[in-house]
């Protein structure tokens, strides 16, 4: 196989599975029509995936893949490096549930139950949000070997639909708004942590951070 | 605590702030004993460097004692330190080759996105210089929070006074890694633009690593006489066809290499300078690099341009066809510090480099505004200002 026709495969089943069921056929429709020409990732393209937003970024953390794969296998540790959320609680660890909690404006939160759709051991995580959610949200987060001892590729990829509700809606607004942004920050915040074991900040004192915010509007 | 706030062009003050606290594990808070004004700080000065907000703690060259450490803090309660402006995580891909200047991580994720915006990669996080580095209070303060304080911070032995090792944290590597990225030869001739600090390092440096004839050009006649003193030969631009004596004094080569050691605020007499000057001043952002752009055109076939002047942004009719067409090399960035503190106190301690003879003024911290004010107005005269937290008036 090709490099480029792999990549392809790659990108059109990454976003199907960041998409789920309901709109895989479309998408990857559009992906089958649109990318003949390069090898870039398919969320790079310049254009929509229909209702959906999806985002993808990709970052290269100087740490072994096991480590990092463990890292963020264990739900409980994103909120710390996750913009908006609050926590993350195991429901059922066999069955992959978690349930999320989110800043939502005027110092409510909404809640989002996720279940894990796929796991590969050290190379990929995915999510969905469970059937009901107020936000319809999916991720996939894979692990590769960089280059030499670069360390590991992470790529992230988020998918949701805007919600339906005003709660809904305006926890989206917050949650996911400007999802690139969002999934940049979120592995910046990640690679920090695992380079460094902190989560950099410029404040003076603790109440400035960024940890310390969120708590503040809890 | 005391320290030195911005609140707009030309508007800074000593107020009190909040005292700095350990955030993060490996921080430390360092009690500062002496801090200096930067030349680039008078770009803050100007109000010519985008994103900063009013009420900042300015200053990025400063040393002092450990007066707190975090649990994962090398440094010990008492040290003596001085602090490389450019913080640098240590873990990174770029710390790891030793361009501590591009670190990864030290500029917090989401403070990047605006220099990530403006040159396609975020910059490092640097000391009380802008939210686009990062938004990290300064040096010009009683106590400042060292972040990564086991990557930074140099210990300095106590029979070495402040004024003697200070300029470790930025200008004495800066002008240092000026002439080391001009790749400088024993036949060299290599020009100098600006004999400020920065500019007067590089000389030091370039006759240090051997160049053959040093050439150093400003129009203070202050600072010319400095850069004489430590064997520079000297071109006054006010007095001199800066390009036509280059010729000469090369022997109709041209200079080997060059130093750009001035930056977006240049002074010059140049049609396309004063233009530059006319539109930095209405806010549409031109870096004013007459020097740089007559550096381009002095230096020889094939030379090496070195540029450790600061510039922020874009800039208007730049020679570009001069630096390919004759074939130049570039090499610039902000300083990686961490990488040039040891060999260079070695330096400092065998008496191969001697830094105090810059020093022009010495001021209790509560005198800074009128240190920011008199560096910028008397550049003749005032060539660094060291400011002593605790000093008497």
């Amino acid at each position: 196989m090709s490099n480029s026709t792999r990549n392809r495969l790659e990108a059109t089943a990454g976003i199907a599975v960041a998409l789920g069921a309901a709109a895989i056929g479309a998408v990857a429709a559009k992906l089958q029509e649109g990318r003949s020409s390069d090898d870039a990732p398919g969320r790079t393209a310049r254009r929509s995936f229909g209702k959906h937003a999806v985002t993808g970024r990709t970052v290269t953390i100087r740490k072994p893949r096991a480590e990092l794969f463990a890292f963020w296998r264990d739900f409980t540790n994103l909120p710390a490096i996750m913009e908006n959320v609050e926590k993350i609680a195991i429901k059922d660890a066999a069955k992959g549930l978690a349930v999320w909690t989110i800043k939502a404006p005027a110092g409510r939160t909404v809640e989002v139950e996720t279940t894990i759709v796929r796991e590969d051991e050290g190379q990929l995580i995915a999510w969905r949000s469970v059937e009901g959610s107020q936000i319809e949200t999916e991720g996939r987060v894979t692990f590769e070997n960089a280059p030499g001892n670069r360390g590991t590729r992470v790529t992230l990829i988020i998918a949701y639909k805007p919600p339906a509700g005003d709660l809904g809606r305006a926890a989206a607004k917050l949650f996911l708004r400007e999802p690139a942004v969002q999934a940049r920050h979120d592995l910046k915040r990640f690679k920090a942590f695992m380079e460094t074991g902190e989560i950099t900040t410029s404040a003076r004192r603790r109440e400035g951070t960024r940890a310390a915010k969120q708590m503040e509007a809890a | 605590m005391r320290a030195l706030t911005w609140h707009g062009s030309k508007d800074v003050r000593v107020e009190t702030v909040d005292d700095p606290e350990i955030v993060n594990p490996r921080d430390a808070i360092i009690k500062v004993t002496s801090t200096a004004i930067c030349g680039s700080d008078l770009h803050l000065y100007d109000g010519v460097i985008p994103g900063v907000k009013s009420g900042d703690v300015l200053g990025h060259e400063f040393m002092g004692e450990v007066v707190e450490t975090g649990a994962g803090s090398s440094l010990r309660k008492g040290q003596r330190v001085v602090v490389p402006f450019t913080i640098s995580c240590g873990g990174c891909f770029h710390c790891a080759i030793e361009q501590y200047s591009c670190c990864e991580n030290s500029n917090p994720a989401e403070k990047q996105d605006m220099s990530a915006t403006l040159y396609g990669h975020p910059m490092a996080g640097l000391f009380g210089y802008s939210h686009l580095t990062g938004g990290y209070s300064g040096g010009q303060a009683e106590y400042v929070r060292v972040p990564y304080s086991d990557v930074g911070p140099i210990g300095v032995p106590d029979h070495l006074d402040d004024e003697k090792v200070l300029f470790l944290s930025d200008i004495l590597p800066t002008g240092w890694m000026g002439a080391e990225n001009a790749d400088i030869g024993p036949d060299d001739t290599v020009a100098v633009w600006g004999c400020g600090p920065v500019g007067l390092f590089a000389v030091q440096s370039a006759i240090v690593m051997g160049a053959a004839k040093v050439i150093a050009i400003d129009h203070y006649p202050h600072r010319l006489e400095l850069a004489r003193k430590m064997g520079a030969e000297i071109i006054n631009f006010r007095e001199t066809n800066v390009r036509e004596a280059l010729m000469e004094m090369s022997g109709g080569i041209g200079v080997d290499a060059v130093i750009d050691a001035v930056g977006m605020e240049a002074h010059g007499f140049a049609v396309d300078n004063m233009l530059d000057v006319v539109k930095q001043k209405v806010g549409v952002g031109a870096d004013r690099a007459s020097a740089l752009k007559q550096a381009l055109l002095a230096v020889r076939s094939g030379g090496r341009v070195s540029i450790p002047g600061v510039y922020g942004g874009m800039t208007d009719k730049f020679p570009l066809g001069a630096l390919m067409e004759k074939g130049l090399q570039v090499r610039t960035g902000q300083t990686h510090v961490q990488k040039y503190t040891k060999p260079l106190l070695e330096k400092i301690e065998d008496g191969t480099l001697d830094t105090t003879f810059l020093i022009s003024h010495r001021l209790p911290l509560e005198d800074a505004a009128n240190g920011y004010r008199n560096f910028k107005e008397q550049q003749d005269t005032w060539t660094k200002v060291v400011l002593k937290p605790g000093m008497e008036h």
